[in-house]
């Protein structure tokens, strides 16, 4: 009987050689005369681990890792048998990911990406049949009874702003996909994109049935070209097999499905400047109002939503507004798809309920910085967010619980730096970063970031330190309160936490440990 | 670290004649037609066949959509992704972000300086490496990571960065 071999084919595992593995394990085979088929899955999303390779025993899936190419002769040899260095044991009872409540990554490292037929024998394309048998109203408030907001950064109900553009006049509109993830820190929209693409096109579908949309856009950013593959490779299958197109599972209503790339500009992720790169112009923010959900893509209404708020519409619909609504704690209702990254033992995609403390993440699943320093300052949230001294890593992991601390969540970016790091350096790469994305349609953001940058320089050369720290809080001031949009007014997010958390990194005398 | 497996590594950036650009943009201006919308399509359909996008076909961009050449020049130099000069045989992107900041992408990025013998935004004495910045390759968990010619490589520490680039320029580094 033949043996399957699964070597994922996610960017992470491409990027540290899962190819030549997946090449050499089928060459060692024919070498050897055994009969085994290789399998490229999608990732598990343990990326520490990767390349991950599973082996399909009578038991489940045993798992071997990190396998680089030089170890697949010895994993031969022993037989991939649990005894080897490299052995994991059951890769479904692995704590890491046996601890996670997988939603919408439910399939991802199980299920082949490309294969339309995997995807469907694990319960691909149930919500959309379910979402077939309703009216689009009922659709909608399938989505705002299970209390999903939008995981892109603002967590707006996602069926609130659906029944904004349902209850639009007019018979064209759209539903645009942000898969811009350009925050430091975060890939959940490229594991999604890259190990599970149907489930996105899925819930665009059921996001253009319920507000009577025709055409979707997904907008994917120049750094994810392998993503983009993936995604055109599905939308392809997916229309060959009538699940897109003029007459979508026969049901008379009609959807149609685009990528479209970006070009490598941070500021496309905000919604509007996102309609404007796809309209073909700059990606300048636009003010609001209008909302796009009343004049959005080519002025039309326009559901914008993130690739996790999209690919979560699909379990909802399958399963139930109360089953997602069921995870979680206060108003951050389902789960969270945590992205664990930078200096880390155990980095990865952990998806749980919200509600887990940062410290049971960086601890109970990272394990610990990777350099076995001591973890100095965590940042939630990408480039904007804050950065967290160890006195806030009890915080739960939830929405309402982060903003009470002035910090954010995000896209669900953890970024974790040791005891070497220096805050005012990172303070400073955050007013850089706005220097550099800027979109310059105002003065605060385009002027004051640059302004901030020669401010902090001045400070860590130590010139006039209590006057130019006095001078750097006015200009985050500035920022804050004129900035037109969250990328000028929330880069103070980082310089001010790094500077009230970390004030000994600025020259400043240390007050922060004995005032906790 | 064994060789480099990605064939994208040993394709050379492509880098067209003028006639050949001609073709090029014949061939985009059919497939996508005149709506503004396809003006993004279009410019990366072009740096991806040409290399780069040649300022002196602006006007004839300009012409297909009905646009001002000054709103064409805008789009192209509002994104960092296009390019107006034809690239080196070899672009190396080293991410700048964060995570990878955490995890020592500034050794790495000077390593990479000293080695191609060139800064940021630079090309080395012989013009076959640029070295260029990129805020995130979502190899976060990994870092730090690079792209050589769009190939993403993660975790890459010194050595294997050297390793790479010999791997990337067979013929060339001796
Ligand atoms: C500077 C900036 C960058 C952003 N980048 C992204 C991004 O990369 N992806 C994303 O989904 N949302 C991003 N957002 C948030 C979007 O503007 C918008 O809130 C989101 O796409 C809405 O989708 P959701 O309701 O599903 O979260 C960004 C916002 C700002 C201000
Ligand atoms: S805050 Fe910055 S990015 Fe946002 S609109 Fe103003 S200039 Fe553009
Ligand atoms: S920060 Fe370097 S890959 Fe994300």
């Amino acid at each position: 009987m033949t043996t399957r071999i699964y070597v994922p084919c996610d960017s992470a595992a491409l990027a540290v050689g899962a190819d030549e593995v997946a090449a050499l394990i089928a060459a060692e085979a024919a070498r050897r005369g055994l009969d085994i088929a290789v399998v490229r899955n999608g990732t598990r999303g343990l990326l520490w681990l990767e390349t991950l390779v599973e082996v399909e025993t009578p038991q489940g899936r045993t798992g071997f890792g990190p396998v680089d190419a030089a170890d697949v002769p010895g994993l031969f040899d022993a037989g991939w048998a649990s005894g080897h260095p490299l052995a994991l044991g059951l890769v479904e009872e692995i704590p890491y990911l046996a601890r996670q409540q997988r939603l919408t990554f439910a399939r991802i490292g199980i299920t082949e990406p490309r294969s339309l037929a995997d995807y469907l024998a694990h319960d691909g394309y149930r919500g959309l049949r379910n979402a077939l048998a309703l009216a689009p109203a009922e659709i909608v408030a399938t989505v705002t009874a299970s209390g999903l907001r939008g995981r892109g950064g603002a967590a707006f109900p996602t069926g609130i702003k659906w029944n904004t553009v349902l209850k639009a006049p007019g018979t064209e509109k759209y539903i645009v996909c942000n898969a811009d993830e350009g925050d430091s820190g975060t890939f959940a929209d490229r594991i999604i994109m890259e190990s599970d693409p149907f489930v996105l096109v899925e819930g665009m579908t059921i996001a253009g049935i319920a507000v009577g949309a025709t055409r979707g856009y997904i907008y994917v950013r120049s750094e994810y070209p392998h993503a983009i593959a993936r995604l055109e490779g599905a939308i392809a299958v997916a229309r060959h097999h009538g699940y897109l197109g003029a007459d979508v599972l026969g049901s008379g209503r009609a959807f149609e499905l685009e990528v479209r790339k970006g070009a490598g500009a941070y500021i496309c992720g905000e919604e509007t400047a996102l309609l404007e790169s796809v309209e073909g112009k700059r990606g300048i923010v636009r003010a609001k109002p209008p909302l796009p959900a009343l004049a959005g893509l080519f002025g039309k209404p326009t559901v914008i939503n993130n690739v996790l708020s999209l690919a979560t519409v699909p379990v909802i619909l399958d399963k139930g507004a109360a089953y997602y609504q069921d995870y979680g704690m206060g108003r951050s209702r389902g789960t969270l798809p945590v992205q664990l990254a930078g200096n880390i033992k155990q980095g990865g995609l952990i998806e749980l309920a919200f509600g887990v403390t940062l410290r049971e993440i960086l601890y109970g699943y990272g394990g610990g910085s990777a350099s076995g320093r001591p973890i100095k300052a965590v940042q939630v949230g990408g480039p904007l967010g804050a950065y967290l001294p160890e006195s806030q890593w009890d915080t739960p992991l939830d929405y309402e619980a982060f903003a009470a601390l002035w910090a954010v969540l995000g896209h669900g970016g953890i970024v974790v730096h040791d005891d070497r790091a220096d805050m005012a350096k990172l303070a400073r790469y955050a007013m850089e970063f706005c220097a550099i994305e800027s979109c310059g349609k105002c003065t605060p953001c385009r002027i004051g970031s640059t302004r901030g940058v020669e401010v902090i320089d001045k400070i860590r050369t130590g010139a006039q330190p209590v006057q130019q720290i006095h001078l750097l809080r006015d200009l985050c001031d500035t920022m804050l309160n004129g900035s037109l949009c969250a990328m000028g007014g929330m880069t103070p997010y980082p310089v001010l936490s790094a500077l009230n958390h970390f004030p000994q990194d600025f020259g400043q005398p240390d007050t922060s440990r004995h005032a906790a | 670290m064994p060789a480099v497996a990605n064939p994208a590594v040993d394709t050379p950036s492509v880098q067209a004649t003028q006639a050949a650009v001609d073709d090029i943009l014949a061939e985009l201006f059919a497939r996508l037609g005149d709506r503004q919308d396809q003006l993004l399509p279009m410019l990366h359909g072009l740096q991806d066949s040409a290399g780069y996008i040649p300022p002196d076909r602006v006007p004839a961009i300009a012409a297909h959509f009905n646009l001002s050449r000054a709103e064409v020049h805008g789009v192209i130099t509002f994104y960092h992704y296009f390019r107006t000069e034809p690239p080196p045989r070899c672009v190396v992107q080293v991410c700048r972000a964060e995570a990878c900041q955490s995890m020592g992408s500034d050794s790495l990025l000077e390593h990479a300086e000293r080695t191609l013998g060139c800064g940021l935004h630079g090309r080395s004495a012989d013009g076959a490496f640029g070295l260029e910045p990129v805020y995130c390759l979502g190899q976060c968990a990994s870092a730090p990571a690079l792209t050589i010619n769009e190939a993403v490589f993660a975790r890459v520490s010194p050595a294997r960065f050297d390793a790479l680039m010999a791997a990337a320029m067979p013929r060339e580094a001796v």
